[in-house]
């Protein structure tokens, strides 16, 4: 078995393109192995690391493709490479060929002055620059690459403002924009609550909140997730925030961060005395007093922004309903007394953020690979330890992957290994729907849900799974599918993010005291 | 924020979302789901990716650059669309090209020395040894071509032009065509028609034979009618031929009769005899070619005429020696050549003939795509898109694709079946490499060995060093 290595020279597909290739070529009969991806470094490396690495291989460059093959015994090289070349084709465009495709969005721009915003999502190497030229065309821009600099950001979030224009990100993955969802955001009605968010399943968890309120949202900003921090100083929160105020639309503004650098909280809650609407403030795990001192409304959680938002803007009479304690009191009569920890394997940062709050209420036994405490950060290979929160988001687990949103792999293995652990009592997991999620995340994960249930049942303990599912009845697919496969699989289904944490803190404290 | 309501921002909220998609495909079909507009780029790295090239892109880009370049550009492509090129001559080369001595042999491309050119300029180069007397034989000429004794030099650095090899020796009639409108001239020399050729690298005694009448009878034939008619308009002549199908690269037809039209009045007035009339008209008649290299020498002497201006980006010269392509560009004056290896030309070929057997990209006539036409104005001629192996719908974007990476359409020279929007002008070295889009050019395809000819035409593109070399050289001319 040999390998064969094709370099296509200037050739370019992005990322999920080739991601989708690569896996459909390791799916051809007579491929061992096939690996189709950008001549970049890190490719490189991979290649390097397979051994695979030939000095032709070596010489590719970022705009160049490689397809290295290594075909089964005795298959036909030249027809393997040319069933792969076959996935490469690029679908014939849609009926109708006046269809114009342009290269570049200074060509986009001039020939439809109507075009109005910019979504970009190439490598962060090149992103700035194709922001830089959206925002001289006069586009606002959503920016969901990441690893641009941060000395760019500033630039282009200057630029933005000095225009007057929306600098959505770096690295934001969400936002609606006159009702319309772009990248990783849910299907809410239109409605009166803007949200400016500094992140991305932070937001789209107050959005669902809302929703399921009876309420809708008028605009959802996203800022990126280092808006907040000391150099960037809030440039795109303060806009999106007096945007906010002046769009008649909009009754009542929420913010979403994780707790910003104190200077620029300073700066950020010095508009809600200007924005003449009520502001609620949710920094996670921040605190309460500046927020009241600035005239905000400070929120707890998620469930509670969402809460607060629609009662001051919408309709002062919602409510939300408590925690049901009794199926937290049957699952802790199923558990051994060994069974003491909670796992939280979560695909959005905000949604981990927030159980793992929760549960700082019990001690400090808590890990996690975001944790800010240094002493208490896991990495991707670590071991989970005591109450263990991963994000699968985190760079640390996307290295050269996707998403755990449309790939779930890496959190499905864990899940399996976590139910090997007899001190663990609960696993807690979250189901992101909508626009850019998986097409079934329930489903795609059901069969390692009943792997773990069985790990442990054959070890003769109750393993408790509980799932939060992240949409509305108007995401695909639908919130009530969804539910009813985890349910029938036996996975406990909590309401909220906010309901998520209390319920595996409840177990845990019930737990601890057994 | 005096008035809030009138800011970008509330505007896109007040508005329709219209969105530009930049990266990821699957981001178009959630928008587009939810009943917003959007298009999605096919977006390349700019500059291949290269770190050095973007950084070149991005000096080119700095605001005050940028202006400066925007107000030369304008006024290069302007001096294009302005010249008016007028055929006032013809004459031997010795007598009227600049620098031009008995044993010069002016080639195409950019320069190149005997060892290392390609079979057919090797071939055209003996031959045309041969044909002026300095050679009894095609091995004494390779003698001769390899002593030293003969000057080479490009074409291009003497006002001229060259079909294919390029090959122009002392006593071969060149066109002589004058910018009314900037005082330049260009020169070219006449097509030989048929595909055994010398421009091709044939060089057998048909050939020189060819040569000798051409030299004899059809050169100061043309030359005592064009002192007979007076000048002939030929930016007109180029643009009723597009109108009529031509892009005056590889397909001629409709200009070869234009020109002959032009010309049958003050041919048939020479001292000739009305047999070697007759030769001349059977000449000019037996390939669609004759007024190829007529349209060369337009552009070339409206591209001379934008050349040198400080700050300009636009590309003034595409030219290949069947081994580099060299492109000189606007803003960097004189002979500074950027360049490449030459590549391959991708079409039908003629039978008996296989793609191993061609050539690389050779011949001066990319000067057409250059100034707008051939490839350029690919849409404008339907009757060959089988030609560059494709339908009238993917020629039409060939048009619209170069629009992509030039300054401005030429409005003197229009195409009908685009709402008669002007050629797309002045390739801009900036936008190719941002792009990625490279210059379409249509082209002949000659054997790679001496002696044969023409065995083929096509398609091919230009090099990107030629024009990564090109931006790094702008950056540096603005520090």
């Amino acid at each position: 078995m040999s390998s064969t290595a094709v370099v296509k020279k200037n050739t370019y597909f992005d990322s999920v393109s080739l991601m989708a290739i690569s896996t459909k070529a390791n799916g051809l009969d007579d491929v061992e192995q096939a690996f189709v991806a950008m001549g970049t470094e890190m490719n490189k490396g991979v290649l390097g690391n397979l051994g695979l690495l030939t000095p032709e291989l070596e010489a590719a460059g970022n705009g160049d493709l490689m397809v290295v093959v290594e075909a089964r015994e005795g298959a036909d090289v030249d027809a393997v490479l040319a069933a792969v070349e076959e996935l490469l084709t690029r679908k014939a465009p849609a009926a109708g060929d006046t269809t114009v495709t342009h290269r570049t969005i200074a060509a986009a721009a001039q020939d439809n002055p109507a075009a109005n915003l910019a979504v970009i999502a190439v490598n962060g190497a090149y992103a700035g620059r194709e922001a830089r030229k959206a925002l001289e065309n006069g586009l606002h821009v959503l920016m969901f690459s990441d690893n641009v600099s941060v000395e760019e950001e500033i630039s282009l979030k200057e630029l933005a403002h000095d225009k007057g224009l929306l600098m959505m990100g770096p690295d934001c993955g969400t936002a609606i924009i006159n009702n319309v969802g772009l990248c990783f955001a849910n299907a809410v009605r239109p409605g009166s609550v803007g949200i400016v968010a500094a992140s991305g399943t932070g937001s789209q968890e107050v959005s669902v909140r809302i929703h399921a309120l009876g309420a809708g949202v008028s605009q959802l900003i996203g800022t990126g997730g280092r808006d907040l921090s000391e150099e960037v100083g809030g440039i795109m929160m303060i806009d999106g925030i007096r945007a906010l105020a002046a769009d008649p639309s909009t009754s009542v503004i929420v913010l979403v961060s994780k707790p910003p650098a104190p200077a620029v909280e300073q700066k950020v809650l010095a508009e809600i005395a200007t924005a003449g609407k009520p502001v609620v403030v949710y920094f996670v795990g921040g605190s309460e007093e500046a927020v009241v001192a600035a005239g905000g409304h400070f929120a707890a959680g998620s469930q509670d922004a969402a809460l607060q938002a629609v009662r001051l803007g919408v309709d002062p009479k919602a409510e939300v309903e408590p925690l049901d304690t009794t199926r937290v009191d049957e699952v802790a009569a199923l558990l051994k007394p060994e069974q003491r920890y909670v796992r939280g394997l979560f695909c959005g940062g905000t949604l981990c953020d927030e159980s793992m709050y929760a549960m700082f209420d019990l001690g400090d036994e808590v890990w996690s690979n975001i944790q800010k405490d240094p002493e208490r950060r896991l990495t991707a290979d670590s071991a989970s330890a005591a109450h263990t929160f991963l994000d699968f988001g985190d760079d640390d687990f996307t290295n050269g992957r996707p998403h755990p949103m449309i790939d779930p792999s890496l959190r499905l293995a864990r899940l399996v290994e976590e139910a090997k652990d007899p001190e663990v009592a609960v696993i807690v997991m979250d189901f992101v729907l909508g626009f850019g999620a998986h097409e079934d995340p329930a489903g795609v994960t059901l069969p390692a849900i009943e792997q773990a249930k069985q790990i442990a049942a054959d070890a003769g303990r109750h393993l408790e799974i509980v799932g939060y599912v992240l949409g509305t009845d108007l995401d695909t697919p639908a919130l009530d599918e969804q539910i009813a496969a985890l349910k029938a699989a036996g996975v406990t289904v909590t309401r909220s993010s906010t309901e998520t944490g209390q319920f595996a803190r409840a177990i845990a404290r019930k737990a601890s005291n057994a | 924020m005096s008035n809030p309501l009138t800011t970008p921002i509330n505007d896109l909220f007040a508005g329709d979302l219209d969105v530009v998609n930049v990266g990821l495909a699957m981001f178009e079909q959630d928008i587009a789901k939810q009943g917003a507009k959007v298009t999605t780029l096919d977006w390349t790295p700019p500059g291949g990716g290269k770190p050095e090239i973007l950084a070149a892109l991005d000096a080119l880009e700095v605001p005050e650059v940028a202006a400066r370049i925007e107000a030369a550009n304008a006024e290069a492509v302007q001096r294009i669309a302005n010249s008016q090129p007028m055929l006032t001559g013809f004459g031997r080369a010795i007598d009227v090209v600049p620098g031009m001595t008995p044993t010069t042999i002016l080639h195409s491309g950019p320069p190149i020395t005997w060892d290392r050119m390609a079979g057919a300029m090797k071939g055209a180069v003996t031959g045309a040894l041969v044909f002026e007397g300095l050679a009894a034989d095609l091995d004494e000429a390779a003698e001769l071509a390899a002593s030293g004794a003969i000057t080479f030099s490009p074409c291009h650095e003497h006002d001229c032009v060259g079909s294919m090899a390029g090959v122009t020796s002392a006593s071969m009639y060149m066109h002589v065509v004058h910018n009314e409108t900037y005082g330049n001239t260009a020169y070219t020399n006449l097509s030989e028609q048929m595909a055994k050729i010398l421009r091709m690298g044939a060089n057998d005694e048909s050939v020189i034979e060819r040569l000798v009448w051409m030299r004899d009878v059809l050169g100061p034939m043309l030359k005592e009618a064009m002192e007979i008619g007076g000048p002939i308009d030929l930016r007109l002549l180029l643009s009723q031929a597009l109108h009529m199908g031509d892009e005056c690269h590889n397909r001629n037809i409709a200009g070869t009769v234009l020109l002959q039209q032009a010309l049958a009045p003050s041919l048939l007035q020479t001292s000739f005899t009305t047999e070697q009339k007759k030769e001349v008209f059977d000449f000019i008649a037996s390939s669609d070619y004759f007024s190829g290299p007529t349209w060369m020498a337009l552009a070339k002497a409206a591209l001379d005429a934008a050349h040198g201006i400080p700050g300009s980006t636009v590309v003034t010269t595409m030219a290949r020696n069947g081994v580099e392509f060299g492109i000189r560009v606007s803003g960097l004056a004189g002979n500074q050549w950027f360049t490449g290896p030459a590549q391959q030309v991708i079409g039908p070929m003629f039978a008996g003939y296989k793609p191993e057997d061609s050539g690389l990209d050779i011949g001066d006539s990319a000067i057409t795509e250059t100034y707008g036409f051939g490839g350029f104005a690919m849409s404008t001629a339907p009757a060959i898109v089988a030609l560059v192996g494709g339908t009238v719908q993917e020629a039409i974007g060939f048009t619209r694709e170069m629009g992509e990476i030039t300054t401005a359409q030429n409005p003197n020279v229009t195409i009908p079946v685009l709402d008669f929007q002007g050629i797309p002008t002045g390739i801009d070295v900036r936008k190719v490499l941002s792009t990625g889009i490279m210059p379409v050019i249509n082209t002949a395809i000659a054997h790679k060995e001496a002696g044969i000819g023409m065995i083929g035409a096509g398609i091919t593109n230009p090099p990107v060093e030629a024009f990564e070399k090109a931006a790094k050289a702008l950056a540096a001319s603005f520090n």
